[in-house]
This record gives structure tokens, sequence and C-alpha cells, in this order.
């Protein structure tokens, strides 16, 4: 399986990553590389297998129902890029 | 040519919880914005979820309500988009193994025809943030307070077939939801939402149409008009040669419109896999049983017991029980009055409206079930009549304590001593020799003239079968 | 001096009040202002944070409640979050992010008193095998600055094996504590998938992660997971198992140990000078009265294309947080929402880990997930299934842990492909969760070479145990890099 320019421009976009278009062409060819490699799994045939999402054999466990977790809004937003009135800011969203 | 109406309801429950779905900050609405907004809840590198116990409870207790398979093995799946609301970039979900699967429910239409609503899942999810358009610079602020208020997605078959089978079905999961204790019900907070998939096909046609999905339709009203207005909309479409796009659409109730969602309308991959940071969520059969034990008795099985035990109407059965508080305050009064058909009527006539006019809740009822049962107590025994009942009513709501105290400091006692009904209708008659003469003459609709002559004598104390006997004896002699 | 130490060593003498943690941690301080220059291991230095601690340590040394870490200084893997200093990860993207919270390994390390001195350089999101993708610049392998010390946790393996800490914290997702553990000469080990917990370590692959120490010894390492491991109500994926004492068992005697070498990894690929290196070692075992059989993993050689699925796939999810809406870097003026999002990703990350986030995006995304993602995963569990198997025949699986010694900086930088293949032999134990190790062996072509002890399931003593019991009769690990002995 291999990618071209086109389909690099659409993951990125899925993935919403800025990729200068000068770079799209190395992206396909490293990006179509990686796919090779990862097409030797054809090579296998596992039509009966269980796909393993995890090594643990286990099951989750349940959090107690209870409020541990105080307002700490101040040292959050001290981090953040921009907020106002306790609201972090984004462009404007459309809808 | 004839179309035929095909709708699928998506609803979101938010579960009733104390802390959210993965962590454990509070849900409480409306508190300042992002202060309850944890590091899980804002997505901060190298935060983790762990999963609700009581979440994971509710949807199991929903499942069994509704007779469904509830999932011995589940699993969470990220469901990835990126959204400002929205701070891991990926919404943890249900998607390949909901907790809930094929369920259904039985709706009751306005003409009494029954119908059978298939639930073709319910799973758990984490609700998203706000968006709050108000104008910050020209920009939209961002509050994550509802960020991982746990969600229980209701999703219908394509079953129902007008926009009243559609209020009917959401009106039933919104009573199931409060009866089971999983969800407020609160629609104005948004803590019960509803979105709407609308297509239509020509009658007879085995394939569905189109579908568009409406989005944002948070009352009653607002379902019923938005599916009517998209599905005029779809069916002019069609008929003036159009075809209708798969595409989201948001209810404008201001309009009484739906207009297309743009910014969704790029077609979404959302890259669904089983989230690795959470483990599959294993129910045995004892803990569903457990879950099973704790179900109160459901509405359906509750009215059909209303109208054996108690002998009311389907109709008034089913008013009474729609919600659990009502039904409780209900079967108070009627055992502590011992006057079923007598409760049922005050339930759904006097006490319902003093509640709608006060904007009140039946758990604020300030006439308490005891006090109500006290009254019809007096309406049974004769010691008041319907209508000065009224106005007992009317003072204990406003808190001049029980039935008793009220007709006792009022002195509403009915007048029961026949002589002296007596001298009140001779005196009446008296009175009134023209309207005497024209009752004997034939007039006999001049009965309701004396007996409101008589009972305005009494201020309204008279009993009134007691009037209308010795009327009728007196102006036949 | 303090440097030549071992943390087992260090640990003695503060208790013994031969020396006190202030005059340690100042003299790791002043060494790393020394030497780093040299070799770039450290994003960030605490000195002050880290004197603070020494001073608590102190205290805690006087009032007899110290335990054995107790005033030790040692170096944080920057991919750990560390309350009120910069959590960088290696990335622009996180440059300016100082963290609000602990990562339950530093509080667990904080409460035991141990002393950080600060946070050491990584691949970008813990993404290569070189440690030349940080946004901080390359690290350079001390034994040889032309070299590469291996990745992720590159820079906490150049700083050990400088002498600039002790010891210190890495992240295993596909061989990031094994492979720079074998180029640099170290002690390293993996745990069993859940044995330490995940949060606060800034997630790449969620279902490979794991974490563990790095130092010189086995008996260092089991010192550091007595501290690190144990389970965490705050990570789902976390085992609720007791954690033994992981020093009680090193000297046990590993007479009749039955070691499987896989056939697989010793094919082709594998450089014949560490070979017979590797060969040399499990010759050492055998004369230990070690039994040595050959076994098959018949489907790992499949690890790499699988690890190249499904690491991508989480990994682009788990960055998908990484919006410039929160924390970390935010473009400048953006002109909409796309934009803000298009242009912080697009700035904040470096290329390999956009590569990855593409990759993965690609195998997740419509049409190609029943293809790559549920095929990888399938093929998890056959590979996975090649170790039960195994397990059932023999007590640790042995091989080299990397095809190479140290490759030089840019030699495979070009080529995603080639620097991939480098972890053929590491990925496997992440695809199915077991703990291993990488301990020095000797030496092929001037470098270090380390030999892979994988285990089974919760068997982290018992690996320590063999680990420990080759250190006594042999002293690979004790040499150090020319330059930095004194």
């Amino acid at each position: 399986m291999s990618l071209d320019a086109e389909q690099v421009k659409k993951i990125a976009h899925l993935a919403r990553l800025e990729i200068n278009e000068a770079d799209i062409p190395s992206y396909a060819g490293t990006l179509s590389n990686i796919l090779e490699l990862v097409d030797q799994m054809s090579a296998v045939n596992t039509d009966d297998v269980e796909p393993m999402a995890h090594p643990m054999d286990a099951n989750q466990r349940l959090r107690a129902d209870v409020v541990t977790e105080n307002n700490q809004r101040e040292k959050f937003q001290a981090i953040a890029p921009k907020t106002e009135d306790g609201l972090y800011l984004v462009p404007q969203v459309i809808e | 040519m004839q179309w035929e109406v095909v709708i699928g309801l998506e609803i979101h429950a938010q579960l009733m919880t104390n802390s959210k779905i993965f962590s454990g900050a509070s849900i409480a609405y409306g508190a300042e914005p992002n202060t309850q907004a944890c590091a899980v809840d804002l997505g901060l590198p190298g935060v983790l979820p762990v999963l609700n116990t009581e979440a994971v409870r509710m949807a199991a207790k929903f499942g069994l309500a509704i007779g469904a398979n509830v999932s011995r093995h589940s699993v969470f799946a990220r469901k990835n988009y990126f959204y400002p609301d929205l701070p891991k970039g990926y919404q943890i979900s249900q998607m390949e193994l909901p907790i809930v699967e094929a369920g259904k429910l039985e709706i009751e239409l306005k003409d009494g025809t029954k119908k059978i609503i298939g639930v073709t899942r319910a799973h758990l999810e984490e609700d998203a943030g706000k968006s709050l358009h108000e104008d910050y610079h020209g920009m939209t602020g961002i509050d994550l307070n509802r960020a991982g208020t746990p969600l229980l997605e209701i999703v219908s078959e394509p079953d129902m077939r007008s926009a009243e089978e559609a209020v009917a079905y959401m009106r039933k999961i919104h009573s199931l939801v409060q009866y089971i204790g999983i969800c407020d019900g609160n629609m104005a907070e948004g803590s019960f939402r509803c979105d709407a998939n609308v297509s239509v096909r020509p009658k007879g046609q085995a394939e569905y149409g189109t579908r568009a999905e409406l989005k944002n339709i948070n009352s009653f009203k607002f379902v019923e008009k938005a599916i009517n207005i998209e599905v005029e909309r779809q069916i002019d479409l069609i008929e003036d040669g159009g075809k209708v796009v798969q595409e989201t659409r948001l209810y404008d109730a201001d309009k009484n419109e739906t207009r297309s969602m743009r910014s969704k309308e790029e077609a979404n991959d959302y890259r669904y896999f089983p989230d690795p940071d959470l483990l599959p969520v294993v129910l045995d059969d004892e803990y569903l049983q457990a879950v099973k034990d704790t179900l109160p008795e459901l509405p359906d099985v509750k009215r059909d017991r209303f109208i054996e035990q108690y002998g009311l109407s389907s109709v008034d059965a089913g008013i009474l029980t729609v919600s659990r508080e009502a039904a409780d305050y209900f079967e108070k009064v009627a055992e502590l009055s011992a006057a079923a058909k007598l409760a049922a009527n005050w339930m759904m006539g006097e006490v319902s409206a003093s509640l709608n006019k006060n904007d009140l809740d039946i758990k604020d009822c300030p006439v308490s079930a005891e006090m109500l049962a006290g009254m019809l107590k007096r309406i049974e025994d004769n010691t008041i009549s319907g209508k000065i009942a009224k106005e007992v009513f009317e003072a204990m709501w406003a808190g001049d304590g029980d039935a008793d105290t009220v007709i006792d400091k009022k002195g509403l006692k009915q007048i029961t001593d026949s002589s002296a009904i007596e001298a009140l209708v001779d005196q009446v008659i008296a009175n009134n020799p023209v309207q005497a003469a024209e009752f004997k003459a034939g007039k006999e609709q001049l009965m309701g003239f004396f007996v409101g002559q008589i009972m305005k004598a009494s201020q309204g104390k008279a009993n009134p079968a007691q009037v209308n006997q010795l009327l009728k004896k007196k102006l036949s002699e | 001096m303090y440097h030549n130490k071992t943390l087992a060593q260090l640990s003695a003498m503060l208790q013994a009040k031969e020396v006190s943690s202030v005059e340690l941690t100042q003299y790791f301080l002043d060494r790393i202002k020394a030497r780093d220059g040299e070799i770039n291991s450290f994003i960030s230095v605490t000195a002050e944070q880290a004197l603070a601690q020494a001073k608590a340590a102190d205290e805690r040394l006087a009032a007899g409640t110290a335990e054995p870490l107790t005033g030790v200084p040692f170096a944080q893997k920057d991919i750990f979050c560390t309350e009120g200093v910069r959590s960088s990860c290696g990335s622009k993207m996180l440059d300016n992010f100082i963290s609000p919270y602990d990562a339950t390994v530093v509080t667990k390390l904080k409460a035991v008193g141990a002393v950080m001195l600060g946070k050491t350089n990584m691949d970008e999101f813990a993404m290569g095998s070189s440690n030349e993708t940080s946004f901080y610049g390359s690290v350079k392998n001390p034994w040889d600055l032309k070299k590469v010390p291996g990745g992720s946790s590159g820079g906490s393996a150049a700083a050990v094996a400088a002498r600039l800490a002790p010891a210190a914290t890495g992240t295993d997702t596909g061989g990031s504590i094994r492979q720079p553990a074998s180029l640099c000469n170290l002690t390293g080990l993996k745990p069993t998938y859940g044995r330490i917990s995940r949060y606060g370590m800034i997630a790449f692959a969620s279902s490979l992660d794991q974490a563990g120490p790095m130092a010189r010894t086995a008996e260092d390492c089991a010192l550091l997971m007595n501290a690190m491991a144990g389970f965490d109500e705050k990570d789902s994926t976390s085992i609720e198992k007791e954690v033994p004492d992981y020093t009680t068992d090193l000297n046990k005697s590993i007479k009749g140990l039955k070691i499987g070498l896989p056939k697989e990894f010793f094919g082709e690929g594998l450089d014949p000078e560490v070979a017979k290196t590797v060969e040399a070692a499990i010759q050492q075992y055998k004369d230990m009265g070690a039994e040595v059989v050959e076994i098959s993993l018949p489907n790992s050689g499949l690890s790499v294309p699988v690890y190249y699925v499904v690491a991508p796939a989480e990994c682009s999810s788990n960055l998908s947080r990484m919006d410039g809406v929160r924390f970390g870097h935010r473009c400048e003026e953006p002109k909409d929402l796309e934009d803000l999002y298009k242009r912080s990703r697009g700035e904040g990350f470096g290329e390999e880990v956009k590569r990855r986030i593409l990759i993965g995006t690609y195998a997740l995304s419509a049409g190609y997930y029943d293809a790559y993602y549920i095929k990888a995963q399938k093929l998890r569990r056959l590979i996975s299934d090649d170790f039960k198997k195994a397990f059932e025949q023999v007590d640790v699986i042995m091989g080299p842990t990397s095809p190479n010694v140290a490759f030089n900086m840019g030699e495979k930088s070009d080529d995603p492909v080639s620097m991939y293949l480098s972890d053929i032999y590491t990925i496997a134990v992440n695809l199915a969760g077991l703990p291993g190790m990488s301990i020095p062996a000797g030496f092929a072509h001037d470098m270090p070479v380390g030999l892979q002890v994988i285990g089974n399931y919760f068997e982290e003593s018992h690996l320590l145990n063999v680990a420990h019991a080759y250190q006594q009769q042999t002293d690979w690990h004790e040499r150090c890099p020319a330059g930095f002995e004194d």
C-alpha cells in the first residue's frame, strides 16, 4: 500500500496537522515505506484469532461515586494560552 | 403520493451520579465556569480515566427496566474528532459492544392505540463541555464543567411513524429514567436531550429514505414541531424533484425551521477504536440480579395495578403513573382516605392545576398526601361538600393548617341538620313566590336557581343532597 | 568519588552518615553543570528543588525515618509530569508546560525521599530509538560522542552512563528502556505492563507504555522498583497485585535455570560481533549452572509491523489533546478554529511525531481499520501466545537487546524503517506485556552490547535475580566510558 500526496493531505486534515506543501512528497514517501513494512502482516492468516486490545486479561475496576476533586481553576488556567472570566478562549465557533 | 414518515430517536440522559463518569469532579449544575473541570476532565497530558461504578449500575438498571440484554462484557471506545468542547480530541463512548442491547418499550397514543418501539441499544459515554457564544473579542469561551458528565445514549429503532409517536416514546423514556432514579429529566438544564433521525418514503416502499438528523430539540413541544416541519421540508423537496441529503440539521425554534449545520457538514471519520486506557466492563449474573432487586415497580406495571386495585380508568391510571412521585402521592392519599376515585379526581384536578399554576413539582406540594387524605375523609363523611373542599384545599395550600383545623376555624362544617335546612328552604321559597309558582307549573329547570339561592343563604354549607331532597318535596307540596 | 558509586552504595553511605544528601546532591548538580554540555542529557536541571528535597531527606535521615532511597539523587525522564516543573516530553508542543500535578511515579519517589536532579532528554513523545527527535537536540552517547545513546530514554541512559546521576527513570513502549541501556552499558528493566502506574506519564501508546528503572546494576534497579511499583487506583490498567521486596531474591541461586534462546533472535540482521558477545554471555550462564534450550517464537518476526500499527494508532489519538486550547503550544493569531488546530499542532510537533500521527490516523480511518488495526491486534495475540507457549518450557528467554551497537548520529534519521528495525528484539515483549531487562554483556566494535532477558508476567524479581547473579561473576556493568571516570 502506498500513499499519494492527496491521501497524505486528507489524513493530515483529519489529524489537524499543518504540513508544508513542499514536504508532502517526502511524507508520502516515508509513509509509504512504513506501510510497506506494515503490509508484511498480511503474510499470516488470522481468520480465527481474537483481536488482542490489551496485554493483560483483566477487567475494568470501578471507582466509588465520590467527589474527590476540588476547584483548581486558577492553577490549571495559569498554564493556558488564552483565558478570560474563567473560560478558555478559542477562535469563534460557528454552528 | 402517500408518504410514510420514519423516525428514530437518540436520547441523551445525564446520569444522576455525584461525580463524573471518569473522574472525581462534581457534576452539579450551574457552577462557575471550569471550577468543576479537574485534570482528567481537562485532558491534561498523562491523566487517565477510571470508571464510575454508579454510572455502570444506572445503565444496567435502565437495561433491565426495558427488558433489554445487559451485556456481560462491554467495551469503551474512543470517538476521535476535534472540537474545543472536547478536551482530549476524542470522546470516550461505546461502539461495538455497548452495555445495553435490544430492549423495547410500549407507548400509548392519544386514541388509546398501543405500539411497541424497539430500543436498539443504550451506551455509556462522557458528555462534552459547552461553548459560550457571547462575544469575547470575537472569540468563543469554553466551559468544561460539563465535560465528563455521565451520559446514557438511548438509541431507538426507526419504529416511529409520526411526530406523535416520537413524542409518546420520548415521554415514556423521560418518565422511566426518572422512575428508576437514574436521571432528573430536567430538560431546561440539558439533563435530558434528544436528536431525531427523520426520513420519508413512499407508502409501501421497503427501503428507508435518506435521513436527516435533527439536533437541539430540547422539549417535547419542539420535538413534535421539528419533526413535522422537517417531514414537510423533505416531502416538498422530493415532490419538487429534489433529493434529501444525509446531514445534521439544527432546529431553530424561533423561526420554526430546520437548517443544515454547515460546520459539521464535512464527512466525519471518527476512527473508533477500543480505548486502551480502559479495560472491558464485565458484569455477572449476581450483579445483575442485585441491580434488578433495586428496580422499583415500573410505570406500566403500576398503571395496570392501579386499574385493578383502585378501579381507575386506563387514562387516569396512565396519568397518575407518569411520575413515580405522583403515583406514590396518589397511593398514599388513596390508602389514608380510603377513597381512591376521589383521590384520583383531586390529583388530576385541583392538585395538578395548583402545581402547574405555581410551577411546582409534586414533591414540593405544600399540601401533603396526609393533608389531602384528611380533607377527602371530610368529604366522604359529609362534613364538607365538594365545593367547600376547594376552599379548604386553598387554605391548606396557603398554610392555614390541615383540613380539620381549616374547617373548624372558618366554620365550614356542612349543615346536615334537616330542620335547619328545612328552614332555609322555606325561607327561599317564601322569598321567591313567582319562581315557585312557575316551577309548580312545570318549569323544572328552576331547580338549579333554588339550590343556588339556598347554598348562598347557607354560605355553601348546606348539604346539597339534603337541599335537593327537601326542595323537591316542598315545591311539589 | 561519589559518581562512581552505585545507588546501593550511596544509600549505605547516607544511612551511615558518611555523606549528607545535600552534599551528594550538590556534587551531582556540579557534575551535571560541568559535563552535561558534552552529552546534552538533561532538558531541565532542578537544582533548587533538588537541594530542598535533599535538605528534607537529611532531616529524615537524622530522624531515623529514612528509607533506602531517602536522599539518593536520581534523574527523571521528562515524560513524567512533575508539579511546578516543565514536563516537555522532548517536544516544542510542551516546552511551556509546567505541570500542575505529579505523576504517580513522581509522587512515589518523593514519598521515599529520593532527590530529583532534573528531567532528562528524550525522543519527542518517546517516539524514536536514537534520541535524535528531541526538540532539545540530540543526546550523545558517552561511549562515543559521535554515536547515538539509543532512545527514547536516551537522556536517562546517557546521564547514568556518564555518571551524572546514579540512576534514572525511563519508559519503554517498544524498547525505550532496554535499547538505550544496551547502547550505553546500563542495566534497565521494563516491568510487566500494569506493574507501575501510568498516571502522569505522558502517553505515547497506552497499551504498551510502561515505566521502569535504569541504573548500573540489577541491585539498583531492584531498589528503584521497590519505590516505583505498585497498584494505583488512578490507572485502570494498573494491576492489583502485591509488590514484593525486589531485593529479597537477588542472591538466590540460578542453578538449573532454564534459558530459552529463540532462534528468531539470532538470525539475519544481527551483527555477528553482537551475536558473539551475546553467546559469550549465555556461555557464562551455562557455566553458572543454567540449562539452555532453543525455542521458537514463530510470529515474533511480525512484531515490528504490528507495533507500527498499534503504537501509531494509539498515539494519533493520545496526542489529539495537544490542540493549543488548554495548555502547550498555540500558534500566533489563529484566523479560525481549524487554523488554530493545524498550525499549533503543525508547529508544535516534530517530523517523526507527525509521521506517526499520520500513520495511526490512516490505520484507524474508515475502510482501513480492519486491514490494519484489527489485523495487528490479531497478530498481537499470536505473538503473545508464542511467549505463553515458550514459558511452559523455560524460565527466562535470552537474546540480544539490539541487533547492533550504537550507530552514528544521522545514520538512520532519514530512513524511519531502518530506525524502527533497531527495536526488532524488544518490541514483541511490549506487545505481550511481559517484563524484560537489558544487562551489560560486553563489547563489540568497542561499544557496549546488552543481553536481553525476558521473564514471565510479574517475574521481575526473578529477572533481577538472574541479572544480579551474572553481575556477581562479570564486571561489564562496572565499565565506565572513557573521559567520564573522573
